[in-house]
């Protein structure tokens, strides 16, 4: 190292360190300039070129792309009331699956961290950890075990399996994305501070009063946060649906059948789970939730 | 993260702008109704082979006990690649990447048209003489009298049925259309938009006053009854399969007691012990696929091509690759190399007869292709109306 130091810090040593220092801009460029690049050429390029393509069409018989410019497949997908029927579906299936989570989450993350031991709660994290190392495929195809007309839950509730449908994928997904849900909450109770609980008590509020005006309001961002995951991985998926959902199809299920018949219109399809969820994340900005994320 | 999130603003009212913009513009697209046959060379020998060829096959069509021999005889290295659906193949061929396929009925014109295939020298493949006549020349498989690809097998769609649920002998689709409310919940059905002609023939013989002639050629009027048909069924349908293992673990976990189904599904189900099931070829006929060897128009290893056509269709080969899919061979003399000698009898192999109630898989066309005129619906009008059929 034989370059003079530069500034007075005789610890920043170095010509590489030395010929940064004073310039910001450069470092910053180069340190973000890859990450940067990915998302910007990799990532919203991809997305682009996606757009792109809803314009296009195919010849009907032969399949093969038209490069013309038409909004043909946005016309088809606005006024076919089948995109319209599954898009629906697919938005009610995702609120399903996040108000069920939800629900469990709430009260498991409440006594993860606020009644378990620290030995407890660590074991705890783990256990809600660990399904996620499984196959999602693995999983599946357990609930499709678990729901088969002979199965174990029709032999448990003497038959009053709700069979594989709607029901059966909401439960499935439910299932697979529930750590999704617990982990913010979890770390959304973590930070409510404990001498809220004992001012709620000393001013005379129960435990009901307790979880509805003071924790909610704020484990709520937290929620929102899970919601995000839930939403969104429920929009774009369509393995579970095929395992589980009988006949039923949602979006991605319509986007996987055409994508080899007609990639444009695929293209114009998947434009609405992406809306969707453009839009969902600015409604869940309001809460506060990207600060949770 | 705040900031990021407010820079999404501007794209979603693009996207919002763009979505309304389309609703104003209205649909364009014309059809040309006589299609032109792109002109692609024919082959006029067959030289050495390339030391290589790259096929897409269905599932079982290139197992190790009958590529091994080939590759050894050839010199020929096999690269297979699996497609799961006829539109797979399709878009598969599409890449330019591969120099054949085994094209169901339905992809098969598709790729003729599209001038992704080249018309086939049978004179080039001795073993051609002696596959079934009734394979020969068909309309899924040849335009204008040229063979575009060489016979590979086919099979029946049969109606399946589990007896220890469903009673007596079926001999009607209708156990699976009009009369599907009594398995409500239990009926299968085929997964893809050519399933359509399965209603449309039960709806050619027994609703005659919409003259429907022939399954793959229907007018709008007759689509649409095939279609509301269709819907009814899926009130009572359990799944829809298009993987024939899907299939298999419904009636053996009685999700599914009955539907259609193909002879090597029975075949599979009955060989285990879960279930046993049933098959029977209704009255009304049934649709079914007959799959042929095609080769690529820009084919890098034409002559590995020809050889694989050559040698798939030879007597040993077909019969091996016939027994493990479970289907009936093209070829007559493959019979005689099953091992089960009983199997081209199963499977009426060379039953011209049972062959011919076969409405083979086809892709429909604006040109009726049943020569009856051009106001038909075209396989894409056929997709979005399956789509519809699924809700």
């Amino acid at each position: 190292m034989s370059s003079a130091p530069v500034g007075e810090r005789p610890d920043r040593r170095g010509a590489v360190s030395a010929y940064f220092a004073p310039r910001r801009r450069t470092r910053l460029s180069l340190l973000l300039g890859l990450p940067m690049l990915w998302l910007v050429v990799v990532y919203l390029g991809a997305i682009a070129a996606l757009m792109l393509s809803a314009f296009w069409s195919v010849d009907s018989f032969t399949e093969n792309v038209v490069h013309t410019y038409s909004t043909a497949n946005f016309h088809t997908v606005l006024t076919e009331s089948i995109y319209r029927t599954v898009g629906v579906r697919t938005i009610v299936v995702a609120l399903a699956v996040t108000v069920i989570d939800a629900l469990i989450a709430f009260p498991m993350a409440f006594y993860m961290s606020v009644v378990a031991s620290p030995r407890a709660r660590r074991l705890l994290v783990v256990a809600v950890l660990t399904p996620l190392w499984a196959s999602y495929l693995v999983k599946a195809y357990a609930w499709r075990t678990l729901l088969a007309p002979d199965g174990p839950l029709s032999w448990l509730t003497n038959g009053h399996t709700p069979g594989y449908g709607e029901a059966a994928t909401v439960i499935t997904l439910a299932y697979l994305w529930l750590p999704y849900m617990v982990i913010p909450v979890y770390a959304g109770f973590e930070k409510v501070p404990r001498s809220l609980f004992e001012a709620s008590a000393d001013l005379g509020g129960n435990a009901g009063r307790t979880i509805r005006s003071v924790i909610l309001p704020l484990v709520f961002p937290a929620i929102a946060a899970g919601s995000i995951f839930t939403v969104s991985l429920t929009l774009g998926d369509y393995i579970a649906v095929s395992i589980v959902g009988g006949k039923t199809q949602l979006i991605a299920n319509v986007i996987s059948d055409q994508v080899t018949l007609n990639q444009p219109l695929a293209a114009t399809v998947s434009l609405i789970p992406l809306i969707a969820i453009v839009l969902y994340l600015m409604a869940m900005r309001r809460t506060g939730a990207l600060e949770n994320v | 993260m705040k900031r990021s999130l407010r820079s999404l603003r501007k794209p979603a009212a693009l996207l919002a702008a763009g979505a309304l913009l389309a609703a104003c513009a209205s649909s364009g697209g014309g059809d040309s109704s006589k299609r032109k046959l792109p002109d692609v060379p024919m082959a006029k020998s067959v030289g050495a082979g390339e030391g290589e060829l790259n096929i897409i096959v269905w599932a079982g069509y290139a197992e190790k006990d009958w590529v091994k021999p080939f590759e050894q005889q050839s010199g020929c290295k096999v690269n297979a690649k699996l497609g799961n659906t006829s539109d797979q193949m399709v878009s598969l061929m599409k890449s330019g990447q591969y120099d054949g396929v085994s094209a169901s009925g339905d992809a098969s014109l598709r790729l003729i048209y599209g001038g992704n295939v080249a018309p086939v020298n049978t004179k080039l493949v001795p073993n051609y003489a002696t596959v079934s006549d009734f394979l020969k020349n068909g309309d899924w498989n040849s335009v204008d009298g040229k063979m575009y690809g060489i016979p590979h097998g086919w099979g029946a769609n049969v109606l399946m049925w589990n007896p220890a649920k469903v009673s007596g002998e079926l001999d009607s689709w209708g156990a699976v259309f009009d009369k599907s409310s009594q398995y409500a919940g239990k009926v299968t059905a085929y997964d893809s938009p050519i399933y359509i002609a399965d209603a449309a023939l039960y709806l050619m013989k027994t609703k005659p006053d919409l003259k429907i002639k022939d399954p793959y050629s229907l007018t709008e009027k007759q689509l649409d009854a095939a279609v509301s048909l269709l819907k009814e069924q899926n009130k009572n349908v359990s799944e829809y399969w298009a993987d024939y293992t899907k299939e298999v673990q419904a009636f053996e976990s009685g999700t599914s007691e009955v539907g259609t189904s193909w002879q090597v599904i029975a075949n599979t189900i009955n060989g285990g012990k879960k279930a046993k099931v049933k098959t029977a070829l209704p009255k009304e006929g049934a649709t079914g696929w007959s799959d042929t060897w095609m080769i690529a128009a820009k084919a890098k290893h034409p002559n590995c091509m020809y050889k694989w056509m050559d040698y798939i269709i030879s007597p040993k080969a077909n019969a091996q690759v016939a027994e493990f899919f479970g289907e009936a061979p093209s070829q007559t003399k493959a019979c005689d190399m099953t091992s089960d000698k009983t199997f081209c009898d199963s499977y009426h192999a060379l039953d011209a007869d049972y062959a011919k109630q076969i409405h083979y898989w086809t892709t429909p066309q604006k040109q009726c292709v049943d020569g009856s005129g051009d106001n038909c619906t075209d396989y894409s009008t056929w997709v979005t109306k399956w789509q519809e059929v699924k809700g």
